[in-house]
Protein backbone atom coordinates (compact mmCIF):
# COMPACT_ATOMS: atom_id res chain seq x y z
CA UNK A 1 0.00 0.00 0.00
CA UNK A 2 2.79 2.36 0.98
CA UNK A 3 4.52 1.46 -2.29
CA UNK A 4 1.46 2.45 -4.29
CA UNK A 5 1.40 5.84 -2.59
CA UNK A 6 5.06 6.30 -3.46
CA UNK A 7 4.26 5.67 -7.13
CA UNK A 8 1.25 7.99 -7.16
CA UNK A 9 3.28 10.66 -5.41
CA UNK A 10 6.08 10.35 -7.94
CA UNK A 11 3.66 10.62 -10.88
CA UNK A 12 1.98 13.69 -9.41
CA UNK A 13 5.32 15.29 -8.69
CA UNK A 14 6.50 14.71 -12.27
CA UNK A 15 3.29 16.08 -13.74
CA UNK A 16 3.53 19.15 -11.54
CA UNK A 17 7.18 19.70 -12.46
CA UNK A 18 6.32 19.42 -16.16
CA UNK A 19 3.49 21.92 -15.99
CA UNK A 20 5.47 24.41 -13.94
CA UNK A 21 8.55 24.13 -16.13
CA UNK A 22 6.41 24.57 -19.25
CA UNK A 23 4.77 27.65 -17.77
CA UNK A 24 8.09 29.19 -16.76
CA UNK A 25 9.68 28.40 -20.10
CA UNK A 26 6.76 29.87 -22.05
CA UNK A 27 6.60 33.10 -20.07
CA UNK A 28 10.35 33.50 -20.43
CA UNK A 29 10.08 32.88 -24.18
CA UNK A 30 7.27 35.44 -24.51
CA UNK A 31 9.41 37.99 -22.72
CA UNK A 32 12.35 37.34 -25.04
CA UNK A 33 10.08 37.56 -28.08
CA UNK A 34 8.54 40.81 -26.89
CA UNK A 35 11.98 42.27 -26.30
CA UNK A 36 13.04 41.21 -29.79
CA UNK A 37 10.10 43.10 -31.29
CA UNK A 38 10.68 46.17 -29.13
CA UNK A 39 14.28 46.34 -30.29
CA UNK A 40 13.25 45.97 -33.94
CA UNK A 41 9.96 47.83 -34.01
CA UNK A 42 10.85 49.34 -37.41
CA UNK A 43 10.64 45.87 -38.90
CA UNK A 44 6.98 45.42 -37.95
CA UNK A 45 5.41 47.25 -40.85
CA UNK A 46 6.59 49.06 -43.95
CA UNK A 47 4.90 51.82 -45.97
CA UNK A 48 4.38 49.42 -48.88
CA UNK A 49 2.62 46.80 -46.72
CA UNK A 50 -1.05 46.17 -47.56
CA UNK A 51 -3.40 47.51 -44.89
CA UNK A 52 -7.03 47.06 -44.05
CA UNK A 53 -9.17 49.09 -41.68
CA UNK A 54 -9.01 52.58 -40.25
CA UNK A 55 -5.45 53.92 -40.70
CA UNK A 56 -5.94 55.97 -37.50
CA UNK A 57 -6.82 52.90 -35.44
CA UNK A 58 -4.87 52.57 -32.21
CA UNK A 59 -4.60 48.80 -32.41
CA UNK A 60 -2.65 47.23 -35.25
CA UNK A 61 -2.53 43.54 -36.03
CA UNK A 62 0.56 42.62 -38.03
CA UNK A 63 0.19 39.22 -39.66
CA UNK A 64 3.05 37.36 -41.31
CA UNK A 65 1.39 34.91 -43.68
CA UNK A 66 2.06 32.41 -46.40
CA UNK A 67 -0.68 31.98 -49.05
CA UNK A 68 0.03 28.24 -49.23
CA UNK A 69 -0.28 27.71 -45.47
CA UNK A 70 -3.51 25.94 -44.42
CA UNK A 71 -3.59 27.50 -40.97
CA UNK A 72 -3.31 30.98 -42.52
CA UNK A 73 -6.30 30.05 -44.68
CA UNK A 74 -8.29 29.05 -41.60
CA UNK A 75 -7.32 32.21 -39.75
CA UNK A 76 -8.23 34.48 -42.68
CA UNK A 77 -12.00 34.75 -41.98
CA UNK A 78 -11.34 34.89 -38.24
CA UNK A 79 -9.02 37.86 -38.56
CA UNK A 80 -11.55 39.61 -40.79
CA UNK A 81 -14.16 38.92 -38.13
CA UNK A 82 -11.95 40.63 -35.54
CA UNK A 83 -11.65 43.67 -37.81
CA UNK A 84 -15.44 43.80 -38.16
CA UNK A 85 -15.99 43.41 -34.41
CA UNK A 86 -13.72 46.35 -33.59
CA UNK A 87 -14.50 48.45 -36.65
CA UNK A 88 -12.44 51.62 -36.70
CA UNK A 89 -10.37 50.59 -33.67
CA UNK A 90 -8.28 47.81 -35.19
CA UNK A 91 -6.43 47.65 -38.47
CA UNK A 92 -4.48 44.89 -40.15
CA UNK A 93 -1.09 44.91 -41.84
CA UNK A 94 -0.07 41.96 -43.99
CA UNK A 95 3.56 40.88 -44.26
CA UNK A 96 4.80 38.04 -46.43
CA UNK A 97 6.46 34.94 -45.02
CA UNK A 98 6.70 32.66 -48.08
CA UNK A 99 7.93 29.53 -46.29
CA UNK A 100 6.47 26.91 -48.64
CA UNK A 101 8.18 26.15 -51.93
CA UNK A 102 6.66 28.29 -54.68
CA UNK A 103 5.03 30.72 -52.27
CA UNK A 104 7.32 33.54 -53.37
CA UNK A 105 5.55 33.49 -56.74
CA UNK A 106 2.12 33.76 -55.08
CA UNK A 107 3.31 36.55 -52.83
CA UNK A 108 4.54 38.52 -55.82
CA UNK A 109 1.10 38.21 -57.39
CA UNK A 110 -0.33 39.68 -54.19
CA UNK A 111 2.00 42.65 -54.15
CA UNK A 112 1.30 43.25 -57.86
CA UNK A 113 -2.41 43.22 -57.03
CA UNK A 114 -1.77 45.76 -54.27
CA UNK A 115 -0.50 48.09 -56.99
CA UNK A 116 -3.94 47.87 -58.66
CA UNK A 117 -5.76 48.22 -55.34
CA UNK A 118 -6.95 44.63 -55.64
CA UNK A 119 -4.85 43.05 -52.88
CA UNK A 120 -7.71 41.90 -50.62
CA UNK A 121 -9.79 40.49 -53.48
CA UNK A 122 -6.82 38.48 -54.76
CA UNK A 123 -5.92 37.29 -51.23
CA UNK A 124 -9.51 36.14 -50.67
CA UNK A 125 -9.46 34.26 -53.95
CA UNK A 126 -6.06 32.76 -53.17
CA UNK A 127 -7.18 31.34 -49.85
CA UNK A 128 -10.50 30.20 -51.25
CA UNK A 129 -8.86 28.27 -54.07
CA UNK A 130 -5.84 27.16 -52.02
CA UNK A 131 -6.70 23.43 -52.08
CA UNK A 132 -6.58 23.50 -55.88
CA UNK A 133 -3.30 25.27 -56.48
CA UNK A 134 -1.42 24.33 -53.30
CA UNK A 135 -2.47 20.70 -53.00
CA UNK A 136 0.06 18.40 -51.31
CA UNK A 137 2.44 21.29 -50.98
CA UNK A 138 3.14 21.03 -54.67
CA UNK A 139 2.25 24.53 -55.76
CA UNK A 140 0.68 24.91 -59.17
CA UNK A 141 0.66 28.67 -59.72
CA UNK A 142 -0.68 28.24 -63.27
CA UNK A 143 -3.90 26.86 -61.76
CA UNK A 144 -4.30 30.04 -59.75
CA UNK A 145 -3.72 32.16 -62.85
CA UNK A 146 -6.72 30.48 -64.50
CA UNK A 147 -8.81 31.46 -61.48
CA UNK A 148 -7.57 35.05 -61.71
CA UNK A 149 -8.58 35.10 -65.35
CA UNK A 150 -11.97 33.57 -64.70
CA UNK A 151 -12.78 36.15 -62.00
CA UNK A 152 -11.91 39.01 -64.30
CA UNK A 153 -8.66 40.29 -62.87
CA UNK A 154 -6.27 42.15 -65.13
CA UNK A 155 -3.94 39.22 -65.61
CA UNK A 156 -1.74 40.89 -68.20
CA UNK A 157 -1.04 43.82 -65.89
CA UNK A 158 -0.44 41.48 -62.93
CA UNK A 159 2.09 39.42 -64.86
CA UNK A 160 3.87 42.55 -65.92
CA UNK A 161 3.89 44.14 -62.46
CA UNK A 162 5.01 41.10 -60.52
CA UNK A 163 8.31 41.02 -62.41
CA UNK A 164 9.14 44.52 -61.24
CA UNK A 165 12.44 44.31 -59.31
CA UNK A 166 10.81 46.59 -56.71
CA UNK A 167 8.41 43.77 -55.81
CA UNK A 168 11.31 41.36 -55.50
CA UNK A 169 12.93 43.79 -53.07
CA UNK A 170 9.70 44.07 -51.07
CA UNK A 171 9.40 40.29 -50.71
CA UNK A 172 13.04 40.00 -49.66
CA UNK A 173 12.53 42.80 -47.11
CA UNK A 174 9.49 41.02 -45.66
CA UNK A 175 11.43 37.76 -45.35
CA UNK A 176 14.31 39.58 -43.66
CA UNK A 177 11.96 41.38 -41.24
CA UNK A 178 10.18 38.12 -40.44
CA UNK A 179 13.48 36.48 -39.55
CA UNK A 180 14.49 39.49 -37.47
CA UNK A 181 11.24 39.33 -35.49
CA UNK A 182 11.31 35.57 -35.06
CA UNK A 183 8.29 34.95 -37.30
CA UNK A 184 9.46 31.47 -38.21
CA UNK A 185 5.99 29.95 -38.45
CA UNK A 186 2.86 31.07 -40.25
CA UNK A 187 0.71 32.78 -39.36
CA UNK A 188 2.63 34.90 -36.85
CA UNK A 189 0.72 37.76 -35.25
CA UNK A 190 1.93 40.87 -33.48
CA UNK A 191 -0.70 43.04 -31.84
CA UNK A 192 0.70 46.51 -31.22
CA UNK A 193 4.09 44.81 -31.28
CA UNK A 194 3.14 42.09 -28.80
CA UNK A 195 3.51 38.45 -29.84
CA UNK A 196 1.00 35.78 -28.81
CA UNK A 197 2.11 33.98 -25.65
CA UNK A 198 0.63 30.79 -27.10
CA UNK A 199 -0.55 30.24 -30.63
CA UNK A 200 -4.31 29.99 -31.07
CA UNK A 201 -7.41 31.90 -32.11
CA UNK A 202 -8.61 32.41 -28.54
CA UNK A 203 -5.23 33.85 -27.58
CA UNK A 204 -5.33 36.18 -30.59
CA UNK A 205 -8.86 37.28 -29.76
CA UNK A 206 -8.11 38.02 -26.12
CA UNK A 207 -4.87 39.88 -26.90
CA UNK A 208 -6.73 42.08 -29.42
CA UNK A 209 -9.51 42.66 -26.87
CA UNK A 210 -6.94 43.62 -24.23
CA UNK A 211 -5.27 46.10 -26.55
CA UNK A 212 -8.61 47.64 -27.55
CA UNK A 213 -9.58 48.03 -23.89
CA UNK A 214 -6.22 49.55 -23.07
CA UNK A 215 -6.35 52.10 -25.92
CA UNK A 216 -9.99 53.17 -26.03
CA UNK B 1 20.71 -13.78 5.61
CA UNK B 2 17.88 -11.43 4.73
CA UNK B 3 14.25 -12.48 4.78
CA UNK B 4 12.27 -12.88 1.56
CA UNK B 5 10.28 -9.80 2.44
CA UNK B 6 13.42 -7.72 2.78
CA UNK B 7 14.82 -8.95 -0.52
CA UNK B 8 11.51 -8.19 -2.25
CA UNK B 9 11.47 -4.70 -0.76
CA UNK B 10 14.97 -4.09 -2.02
CA UNK B 11 14.07 -5.41 -5.44
CA UNK B 12 10.96 -3.24 -5.57
CA UNK B 13 12.98 -0.19 -4.67
CA UNK B 14 15.52 -0.85 -7.39
CA UNK B 15 12.86 -1.40 -10.05
CA UNK B 16 11.14 1.72 -8.77
CA UNK B 17 14.39 3.64 -9.23
CA UNK B 18 14.74 2.39 -12.81
CA UNK B 19 11.11 3.32 -13.52
CA UNK B 20 11.72 6.78 -12.10
CA UNK B 21 14.66 7.28 -14.45
CA UNK B 22 12.60 6.06 -17.43
CA UNK B 23 9.63 8.26 -16.54
CA UNK B 24 11.71 11.38 -15.98
CA UNK B 25 13.56 10.76 -19.24
CA UNK B 26 10.31 10.27 -21.17
CA UNK B 27 8.73 13.40 -19.73
CA UNK B 28 11.96 15.31 -20.26
CA UNK B 29 12.17 14.34 -23.92
CA UNK B 30 8.53 15.35 -24.35
CA UNK B 31 9.41 18.69 -22.79
CA UNK B 32 12.21 19.19 -25.33
CA UNK B 33 9.95 18.45 -28.29
CA UNK B 34 6.57 19.81 -27.18
CA UNK B 35 7.46 22.81 -25.02
CA UNK B 36 10.89 23.86 -26.25
CA UNK B 37 9.91 22.78 -29.77
CA UNK B 38 13.24 21.12 -30.51
CA UNK B 39 12.66 18.75 -33.42
CA UNK B 40 13.91 15.25 -32.49
CA UNK B 41 16.48 13.83 -34.91
CA UNK B 42 16.14 10.25 -36.20
CA UNK B 43 18.42 8.76 -33.55
CA UNK B 44 16.54 10.62 -30.84
CA UNK B 45 13.37 9.01 -32.15
CA UNK B 46 14.87 5.53 -31.90
CA UNK B 47 15.94 6.21 -28.33
CA UNK B 48 12.45 7.47 -27.50
CA UNK B 49 10.96 4.34 -29.04
CA UNK B 50 12.88 2.30 -26.46
CA UNK B 51 12.48 4.72 -23.55
CA UNK B 52 8.71 5.31 -23.61
CA UNK B 53 7.69 1.63 -23.20
CA UNK B 54 10.10 1.27 -20.27
CA UNK B 55 8.20 3.96 -18.39
CA UNK B 56 5.02 1.89 -18.82
CA UNK B 57 6.22 -1.70 -18.52
CA UNK B 58 8.26 -1.01 -15.37
CA UNK B 59 5.27 0.69 -13.77
CA UNK B 60 3.13 -2.37 -14.46
CA UNK B 61 5.80 -4.57 -12.90
CA UNK B 62 5.83 -2.42 -9.76
CA UNK B 63 2.23 -2.70 -8.63
CA UNK B 64 2.15 -5.39 -7.57
CA UNK B 65 5.80 -6.42 -7.74
CA UNK B 66 6.45 -8.82 -10.62
CA UNK B 67 10.13 -9.70 -10.81
CA UNK B 68 9.79 -11.01 -14.36
CA UNK B 69 9.44 -7.42 -15.52
CA UNK B 70 13.24 -7.27 -15.39
CA UNK B 71 13.43 -9.93 -18.10
CA UNK B 72 11.05 -7.95 -20.29
CA UNK B 73 12.57 -4.54 -19.64
CA UNK B 74 16.27 -5.40 -19.97
CA UNK B 75 16.29 -6.18 -23.72
CA UNK B 76 14.46 -2.92 -24.43
CA UNK B 77 16.88 -0.93 -22.29
CA UNK B 78 19.94 -2.59 -23.83
CA UNK B 79 18.82 -1.88 -27.40
CA UNK B 80 18.12 1.71 -26.34
CA UNK B 81 21.61 1.91 -24.87
CA UNK B 82 23.12 0.73 -28.17
CA UNK B 83 21.34 3.52 -30.06
CA UNK B 84 22.51 6.01 -27.45
CA UNK B 85 26.12 4.84 -27.69
CA UNK B 86 26.00 5.25 -31.44
CA UNK B 87 24.47 8.70 -31.05
CA UNK B 88 27.15 9.78 -28.56
CA UNK B 89 29.94 8.56 -30.82
CA UNK B 90 28.39 10.55 -33.63
CA UNK B 91 27.82 13.60 -31.49
CA UNK B 92 31.34 13.74 -30.13
CA UNK B 93 32.77 13.19 -33.59
CA UNK B 94 34.17 9.66 -33.26
CA UNK B 95 32.09 8.64 -36.26
CA UNK B 96 32.33 11.00 -39.22
CA UNK B 97 29.16 12.90 -39.90
CA UNK B 98 28.82 11.71 -43.49
CA UNK B 99 28.21 8.16 -42.24
CA UNK B 100 25.20 9.12 -40.18
CA UNK B 101 21.81 7.84 -41.29
CA UNK B 102 19.96 11.12 -40.74
CA UNK B 103 20.82 13.22 -43.75
CA UNK B 104 17.36 14.74 -44.00
CA UNK B 105 15.69 16.94 -41.44
CA UNK B 106 17.51 17.55 -38.18
CA UNK B 107 21.14 16.54 -37.95
CA UNK B 108 21.99 14.11 -35.14
CA UNK B 109 25.40 15.71 -34.65
CA UNK B 110 24.08 19.23 -34.67
CA UNK B 111 24.84 22.05 -32.30
CA UNK B 112 22.01 23.26 -30.12
CA UNK B 113 21.50 19.88 -28.49
CA UNK B 114 22.91 21.16 -25.21
CA UNK B 115 20.64 21.66 -22.26
CA UNK B 116 21.41 24.84 -20.30
CA UNK B 117 24.15 25.42 -22.84
CA UNK B 118 26.52 22.66 -21.68
CA UNK B 119 24.68 19.35 -21.13
CA UNK B 120 24.30 17.45 -24.43
CA UNK B 121 21.01 15.57 -24.74
CA UNK B 122 22.68 12.37 -26.06
CA UNK B 123 24.76 12.28 -22.88
CA UNK B 124 21.59 12.56 -20.76
CA UNK B 125 20.15 9.65 -22.71
CA UNK B 126 23.33 7.63 -22.12
CA UNK B 127 23.09 8.31 -18.38
CA UNK B 128 19.40 7.30 -18.33
CA UNK B 129 19.76 4.00 -20.17
CA UNK B 130 22.90 3.09 -18.17
CA UNK B 131 21.17 3.84 -14.87
CA UNK B 132 18.08 1.85 -15.84
CA UNK B 133 20.21 -1.17 -16.79
CA UNK B 134 22.30 -0.82 -13.64
CA UNK B 135 19.23 -0.71 -11.35
CA UNK B 136 17.56 -3.60 -13.15
CA UNK B 137 20.67 -5.81 -12.95
CA UNK B 138 21.18 -4.94 -9.29
CA UNK B 139 17.56 -5.83 -8.64
CA UNK B 140 17.92 -9.06 -10.61
CA UNK B 141 20.91 -10.24 -8.55
CA UNK B 142 19.69 -8.97 -5.17
CA UNK B 143 20.28 -11.44 -2.39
Amino acid sequence: MKQNYTIIGAILLMALAFVMAAYLYNSQQTETKTQLVTQNSDALSKPYSPRKGNPEAKVTIVEFLDPACETCRQFHPLVKELLATYRGKVNLVIRYAPLHPGSDHMVKILQAAEKQGKFWEVLDLMFETQPYWASHHQPKPEVFWTYLERFGFDVVQLRQDMNDPEIDRIVKQDIADGQLLGATKTPTFFINGKPLSRFGYEQLKSLVANEVNANY
Amino acid sequence: MRSHQQIDNRRWLLIFASWLVAAVSSIGSLFFSEVMELVPCILCWYQRIFMFPLAIILLVGLCPLDKRVINYALPIAIIGLLFTLYHCLLYFGFIPENLQPCSQGVSCADEGMELFGFLPIPLLSLASFSLIIFFLLTSRFSK
